[in-house]
């Protein structure tokens, strides 16, 4: 799925690296605990949170994500966004809850975990 | 590389906010020297884990990475409370951490855990009330 779909199903907007909304992701996790990102998650891409702390950003890159799309209208710092503009990591926000947000792209098939194979 | 390459930081234990800076430089700098995919990977993971530990448990300290042909060492020391009983501190689940920290996102008590599995060898040494030192090491294959 493109970023750019993300951003269509979320109805979200984009607050950093609009210009890598091409970019295709496999996989998503619903998480605020950063603690279980780091500990369970794998290859996931893209990770939907409500929790806004620049540690978000930090856990995300350690773990290779290139997405991060905060829920329920939370609204990221100045210092987040640049943290993740340095960081290469498209950041937006939707008004839906995580359950709903995860719901929907998981409906609209970013779902494995595996790669996906691209035609 | 003939001479081993090291990264030093001091991690400031004062500012949450800050946590997992050291984590971030490093990780950049080990792309651009183009260390392979998975060794940065278990690398960041294991290093930003400690880095936040000292923030949360232990109000800083310094983070060495030091970068050699055949492996990639990470020792992080400080001069916190140490810890009373490693094997407990290493079981997956045990946390000391407070509800003020689970609000941002950590204490799972996943972190020493996450740091064994994402590192080759791993040692603890620690004395309460003097400090801890952990040193990690990561093999290039
Ligand atoms: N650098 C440290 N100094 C003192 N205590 C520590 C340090 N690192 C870890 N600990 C202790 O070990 C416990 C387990 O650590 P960890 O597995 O990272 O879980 P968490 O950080 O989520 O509590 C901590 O709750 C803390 O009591
Ligand atoms: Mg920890």
């Amino acid at each position: 799925m493109k970023i750019s779909t993300v951003k269509e199903l979320l109805d979200a907007r984009v607050l950093c690296g609009e210009d890598q909304l091409g970019k295709h992701v496999y996989s998503a996790c619903g998480c605020d605990m950063m603690s279980d990102v780091l500990a369970y998650v794998k290859d996931q891409a893209v990770l939907l949170t409500g929790l806004v702390n620049p540690q978000v950003v930090r856990t995300a890159e350690m773990m290779d994500m290139v997405c991060i799309v905060f829920v329920r209208s939370k609204q990221p710092t100045e210092a987040i966004l640049t943290l993740a503009r340095n960081s290469g990591i498209v950041v937006m926000a939707t008004d839906k809850r995580l359950y709903e947000a995860c719901g929907k792209l998981y409906y609209h098939g970013l779902q494995n975990d595996e790669m996906e194979k691209d035609g | 590389m003939a001479e081993p390459l090291v990264f030093h930081y001091e991690v400031d234990g004062s500012d949450f906010t800050s946590a997992g800076t050291a984590s971030v430089a490093v990780k950049k700098s080990l792309r651009q020297l183009g260390l392979p995919a998975e060794v940065i990977r278990k690398l960041s993971i294991a290093m930003y884990e400690g880095e936040i530990n000292m923030v949360i448990h232990a109000n800083g300290g310094t983070a060495d990475v030091i970068v050699t042909e055949d492996y990639v060492d990470i020792v992080l020391a400080d001069s916190g409370p140490g810890i009373e009983d490693v094997d407990k501190a290493m079981q997956e689940g045990f946390s000391t951490a407070t509800a003020e920290i689970h609000s941002l996102g950590f204490g799972a008590g996943m972190g020493l855990p996450n740091m064994k599995r994402y590192s080759d060898e791993m040692s603890i040494e620690t004395e309460l009330g003097v400090g801890t030192t952990i040193r990690m090491r990561i093999y290039m294959t």
